[in-house]
């Protein structure tokens, strides 16, 4: 188990620092020079020049790539002499835009992006995984025909329109709901639930159709296994034999599924929160690229990408404990 | 696999995973393409998905004729339909719905709404149409040569399929698109999609190949002397059609979707150029004042994605019967 961790996690650096490699070329061949951006109009070649020295562009590739790696792990100054700017490690760089460290706009916009990730998951297994075993059970019933219509819908909807379409109806014309924010929990617990109920449903809306697809599917699988059939004619009820031996195999694949969905999600829902104006990851990304925002962007790439890989191994680490036949081959 | 909006390319992989077994020697093909004929066109909803989708394409197809029908083109501006005391709100209530605008026309400009869906449906097809045959072709080769060659072959495919697949894909798309110029905004948007779509279709296609390669028709064909491309292309390919046909029907909504994303994002089709997505991103500052405009687009890119999706279901669902019932 040790060894089956070091070596994973040993690959999952070395994807990492491919996706950095592979985002840093993105950049450095294809975008504008970040120079003449951060220069503006007022701009002299000399002032140009300079810009690129401290940033350390005017480097050849590889150099520039290994400054910022380094960054990462030991941090790194920019420029030298008086106007020289410590970046402690783990440093992502500095906005173009803000000049703010990339890494504290991350943590600033985590609680938020945490907030609706953790809250959509809930609703999203809650319903997904119930309505998906009921249908299973109730296979061919006006229950799992309605249950799979919504599911369809759920997955053929976009997102960013029902959003709007709701926003519409319940804040705008019902006025039921506030318009979505991210004010804190403490000071009013109602308010709070308000602001987020829509963006958790919207997000828990296309996922929970997906779940409820899969888990039917998967169940309907494991109901016709032979080891079901055994515990029905052993005479055990329904819901024992539901409970004790269908339920586990039909929601294995549903954790890794889980896992990755789950720590996409905490790399920023970037389309919800751009759609509601919600200040979290997702949203500092979208407007991060509308402005060529490169630190930033190349920040929560890295950082979405340690999320989905750190959660892939999460998950296959838990595989081993809820699937029987795994174990074995990894131990 | 949260690169889509609904990460309906989850879905490729799901839907075929449950098929497993492949569908055996090919002699039995007419009957299986009979059976499966008969089943969809008993089914209602199969049927109806069907129609819309024959009718969004030949809408695609004949867009230039359709604009001269309605009389406007989907770059003519009309002041004539808003009202410009109104901040350039249709003249119109329903978005300006009429005889002469059928769909309506966009606030400010006064575009001719059906001509931009109909323009769009262009723009989004063809994107899509072209990303799922690019993706089939590419996934289906290397599946099946990871499936069939195995050794380092199958570790270098699979290991980059693992890679790709553990991608933050929306934002990495997302990032692509934004640094890269704007030249042909269409062909980059199918290669990106394609960058991220194929090890969908190769990886369902890799583990069929690799169980038919362990069936009887596959081993009498090696000890007869076939070369190792004869028992690919002769004998495996032909066993995997029903396959592909599925994960192309349905990657083509997933890419309609994902299309509509990045472009609904400001980083996909740029205007003056219509897509959907682009049309409802658009539409966002006037979806209070003029939810027709904002809901037209919405509403077809919904049925659109839909019907393939309900399509590629009840399709998948008749090749498997088939199988299990054999």
């Amino acid at each position: 188990m040790i060894t089956y961790l070091v070596r994973r996690l040993l690959a999952a650096a070395g994807v990492l620092v491919l996706v950095a490699l592979l985002t840093y070329w993105i950049f450095f061949a294809l975008s504008p020079d970040p120079a003449v951006m951060i220069c503006g109009k007022t701009c002299t070649p000399d002032r140009i020049d300079q810009i690129r020295a401290t940033l350390g562009v005017d480097q050849p590739f590889m150099t520039q790539f290994f400054t910022f790696l380094g960054g990462i792990f030991m941090g790194r100054t920019y420029g030298s002499g008086e106007g020289a700017i410590e970046c402690a490690a783990p440093c992502l760089g500095f906005s173009f835009q803000t000049n703010q460290s990339v890494l504290d706009m991350i943590a600033e916009r985590m609680p938020v992006s945490i907030t609706i990730a953790v809250g959509a998951a809930i609703l999203w297994l809650l319903i997904g995984v119930s309505a998906g075993v009921i249908s299973a059970v109730k296979q061919g019933s006006w229950w799992d025909k309605a249950a799979m219509m919504v599911a369809l819908s759920g997955i053929s909807l976009p997102n960013y329109f029902i959003a709007l379409v709701l926003q519409y109806v319940l804040v705008v014309e019902l006025q039921i709901l506030p318009f979505p924010s991210t004010p804190a929990f403490g000071e009013d617990p109602l308010f709070w639930f308000q602001s987020y109920i829509m963006p958790w449903s919207i997000l828990a809306f296309g996922y929970a159709s997906l779940y409820a697809r899969l888990t039917r599917a998967n169940m309907i699988d494991t109901l016709g296994e032979n080891f079901v059939r055994t515990a029905r004619a052993k005479g055990l009820s329904s819901m024992l034999v539901l409970r004790r031996h269908a339920l586990r195999p039909s929601l294995t694949p549903i954790v890794t599924m889980f896992g990755m969905d789950f720590a996409g999600l905490l790399g920023g829902a970037l389309i919800t929160e751009t759609v509601f104006g919600l200040n979290g990851v997702g949203k500092m990304t979208s407007d991060a690229i509308s402005k060529n925002d490169q630190p930033v962007i190349m920040g929560v790439t890295l950082m979405a990408a340690l999320f989905v890989i750190v959660g892939n191994i999460i998950v296959d680490v838990l595989y081993t404990t809820l699937d029987p036949r795994v174990r074995t081959k990894v131990a | 696999m949260s690169m889509l909006p609904v990460g309906l390319m989850a879905e490729t992989g799901e839907v075929t995973a449950e098929e497993g077994g492949g569908t055996g020697p090919n002699r039995g093909r007419s009957t299986t393409l009979r059976r499966v004929t008969t089943a969809m066109l008993a089914s209602p909803a199969a049927m109806l998905s069907a129609l819309f989708i024959v009718l969004i394409v030949l809408v695609a197809i004949a867009a230039p004729l359709l604009v001269k029908l309605s009389g406007w083109d989907p770059f003519q501006y009309d002041d004539t339909a808003i009202n410009a005391d109104l901040g350039g709100l249709p003249n119109l209530p329903w978005g300006g719905v009429s005889a002469e605008h059928w769909f309506g026309v966009e606030p400010q400009s006064g575009r001719d709404v059906f001509a931009r869906i109909v323009y769009g449906a262009r723009v989004s097809l063809s994107i899509a149409f072209s990303a799922a045959a690019i993706t089939t072709v590419v996934g289906v080769v290397l599946g099946m040569l990871a499936g069939f060659l195995g050794g380092w072959v199958d570790q270098v495919i699979s290991r980059i399929m693992d890679f790709l697949m553990a991608f933050p894909s929306l934002i990495f798309m997302i990032a692509l698109l934004s640094a890269l110029p704007a030249g042909n905004r269409p062909v980059l948007l199918v290669v990106v999609l394609c960058i991220f779509g194929w090890p969908y279709t190769a990886r369902v296609i890799r583990g069929q190949t690799m169980s038919l390669a362990q069936r009887e028709f596959v081993e009498a064909a090696q000890a007869s002397g076939a070369s190792k491309s004869a028992i690919v292309f002769k004998e495996i390919l032909p066993n995997l059609t029903g396959t592909i046909i599925v994960l192309v029907t349905l990657a083509v909504p997933s890419y309609i979707g994902t299309e509509a994303a990045l472009s609904f994002l400001g980083v996909g089709v740029v205007p003056p150029t219509p897509s959907w997505g682009q049309m409802i991103a658009t539409a966002v500052p006037w979806y209070a004042t003029d939810p027709m405009f904002f809901f037209v687009p919405g509403l077809f890119l919904f049925l659109t994605v839909l019907s393939f999706t309900v399509f590629g279901d009840h399709l998948s669902r008749a090749i498997d019967t088939g199988e299990t019932s054999k």
